[in-house]
């Protein structure tokens, strides 16, 4: 009964008033940031990162502010999804296909209310499965030994390229940008500086809230000037809210079935939401009686990737507590906040500081209630704040992200980097390179060598070493597998195209 | 297409630059058996293969921009640019107020409501970062009130 005896630890936390505050700011920040086109959660809790700070949160307040944020954003990426046919993330792809058209119909308060009770129990259910899977998994995780994680650096590496991109050998490129950034700065092991180029500046490395912010924030800036801001205004009207009984019951089954295989998906390290969504919808549509009629506006169609990209949202939060490597890329932004605050990820956090765990997992069961609430009965206000223009709020983005990481450093030197990542995304988001391993490598370069270089120091410079446990074995081959099949799986599995009226 | 072969080449130019300065990194007398340079070696041989496989299996090119908003993102680089160098000398309100005018004018351009919406923007931030978040702003530069 450990379990009973962690969540009452947990709400004890979670319930004090400043921190039941915080979930709250944070559900409703969330939900607008999820809400507006081109605000993701990546770059939506990048952002606020260095507003965190300023605030002086300690580590649990602020990893419950920000995983708030992260739930509220996946909730909010529907309500453009349906009323825009502009997925206000990406993960929010699949949303449009059956919701636009439903919307379209005169139905929109019909498909938000659905699609906000899909959301509710696909982050409800693996919440839950977090609080059972993530105790079993620290577990198991003592068992990790460098050359494990570093087959397991590898694998996240391996799927999130695999399965989450269109062409291997871009997101390897991606993946080894952000390594080869990772390793710039003094060595941890010889003290010595490695590929500063003589700058003073680089000798302390590279940021990552820099990257983070310039690839995401900045680069978006440069899309809207590209499109002057077209597209962007409403193209169906709400009329009257009402909850469509008949289709929420129709559609449980599918609810249910596709908050699984989202968990599922956010589980496996690099996978993430997106391809919760997109396997969620797959899945329904091929069990369906009715496929032809999925993108035409069915309830199945909406609930079901709405369902499977909150499930995969809790999911990817399984491999970040437990072993340090995120399952997505905002769960990557999320391990960049945990690392800043000095906490270690991985299976000591769960013995040592219970506290974060616990706490953590109790405010999102908590958000999960107050995200219902806001997403079903005062849904009407996150549609007006859709027609904020893109020309007010673009700016101001861009005038919070230099202040945000002017006071993280002071230096100016920080501000050009983070506009060259942002002209960097640009080139590379036009070219279809992925930027999210880039974040990957940055974050998670410097622990990958170091497991390298222990595995070797251990078995004195033998690389059979990095295949002598059962587990590194089977971690390669999943990688290699999660790498390479999908170039086989490439015509079953094409991403349909956005629908266009 | 074009665009694909030649960001492959470029990265795997990039990369092999950047293994090559690798091989240059100092060792300490006290090292391990990886020492710091194999591994930016591995991932810059990496990159260079895949690079590689870009120049002879490229994708269909992108939509690339029009020259015209070419020149506007160049101008949008050179603004924020100027922007990062003026923060500190100038304090917030003046270079945020015009930075901002330049960048909401770029995506609709309309003179009035791109400068109404700078300056209100200058002004709603400094009073939010300054007290809502505490953060130490200055708003003038210290050159203009003495």
């Amino acid at each position: 009964m450990d379990l009973i005896a962690n969540l009452a630890l947990g709400f004890d936390i979670a319930l004090s008033p400043y921190t039941l505050m915080l979930a709250v700011v944070g559900c409703f920040i969330g939900t607008i940031i999820g809400a507006l086109p081109g605000l993701g959660p990546s770059n939506g809790v990048a952002i606020l990162i260095p507003l965190a700070f300023t605030l002086g949160l300690d580590a649990t307040s602020a990893l419950v502010l920000m995983t708030a944020v992260y739930y509220g954003a996946m909730y909010g990426g529907r309500i453009s999804s349906i009323l825009l046919n502009i997925p206000g993330d990406e993960p929010a792809l699949m949303t449009t296909l059956d919701g636009y058209p439903m919307a379209k119909a005169g139905r929109a308060g019909d498909a938000l209310v659905l699609s906000g009770v899909a959301s509710f129990v696909g982050a409800f259910l693996a919440t839950l499965g977090l609080m059972l899977l993530a105790p079993l998994l620290a577990r198991v995780a003592f068992l990790f030994g460098p050359a494990e994680y570093f087959a397991l650096y590898l694998l996240a590496f391996a799927t999130l390229g695999g399965l989450a991109s269109n062409n291997q050998a871009k997101s390897a490129i991606a993946s080894c940008i952000g390594l080869g950034i990772a390793m710039i700065g003094v060595d941890n092991n010889s003290g010595l500086p490695r590929l500063t180029g003589g700058n003073l500046h680089l000798y302390d490395g590279i940021d990552f809230l820099v990257a983070i912010v310039g690839l995401f924030a900045i680069a978006e800036v440069f899309f809207f000037i590209e499109s002057h801001g077209k597209g962007s205004s409403i193209g169906v009207k709400l009329e009257k809210v009402t909850i469509p009984v008949r289709d929420i019951m129709a559609s449980g089954w599918t609810m249910l079935r596709s908050s699984v295989i989202g968990f599922v998906a956010g589980v496996l390290p690099g996978a993430g939401a997106s391809l919760g969504s997109f396997l969620a919808f797959m899945s329904e549509k091929s069990v369906s009686r009715e496929k032809a009629r999925f993108g035409t506006g069915v309830p199945q169609g909406v609930a079901a990737p709405e369902a499977g990209n909150n499930a995969a949202a809790g999911g990817a939060l399984v491999p970040m507590l437990t072993l340090g490597v995120p399952g997505s890329g905002t769960t990557a932004v999320l391990l960049a906040l945990l690392v800043t605050l000095n906490i270690t990820p991985g299976p000591t956090l769960f013995t040592e500081r219970p506290e974060v765990v616990w706490g953590l997992m109790a405010s999102l069961l908590i958000a999960n209630f107050v995200l219902l609430v806001m997403n079903v009965p005062m849904v009407r206000i996150f549609v007006r704040v859709l027609s904020v223009p893109p020309w007010i709020l673009l700016p101001g983005v861009t005038m919070v992200c230099f202040v945000g990481i002017f006071s993280l450093s002071g230096s100016y030197f920080d501000l050009l980097l983070m506009v060259a990542f942002g002209v960097l995304g640009y080139v590379l988001r036009k070219l279809d390179v992925p930027t999210v391993p880039i974040i990957l490598g940055i974050l998670l370069g410097g622990h990958m060598e170091d497991a390298l270089r222990r595995a070797m120091v251990l078995s004195g410079g033998d690389w059979k070493f990095l295949f002598s446990s059962a587990i590194a074995i089977g971690l390669w081959a999943v990688a290699i597998i999660g790498f390479v099949a999908p170039m086989f799986l490439r015509n079953v599995l094409r991403k349909p195209q956005r629908i266009t009226d | 297409m074009a665009s694909d072969r030649i960001f492959g080449l470029v990265v795997t130019l990039v990369a092999l630059a950047y293994a090559a300065s690798a091989t240059q990194i100092q060792t300490s007398f006290l090292t391990d058996p990886v020492g710091p340079k194999t591994f930016p070696i591995l991932v810059g041989g990496v990159a260079a293969l895949c690079g590689l496989i870009m120049v002879f299996r490229p994708d269909p090119d992108p939509e690339w921009p029009a020259l015209r908003t070419v020149g506007a993102l160049a101008l949008a680089v050179g603004v924020l640019v100027a922007y990062a160098y003026a923060l500190r000398p100038l304090g917030f309100l003046i270079p945020t107020a015009i930075a901002a005018s330049i960048l909401s004018y770029q995506i609709s351009p309309r003179p009035v409501p791109a400068v109404l919406s700078g300056i209100s923007l200058a002004i709603g931030l400094f009073v939010i970062f300054r007290y809502a978040l505490g953060l130490g702003l200055v708003a003038f530069s210290r050159g203009l009130t003495g």
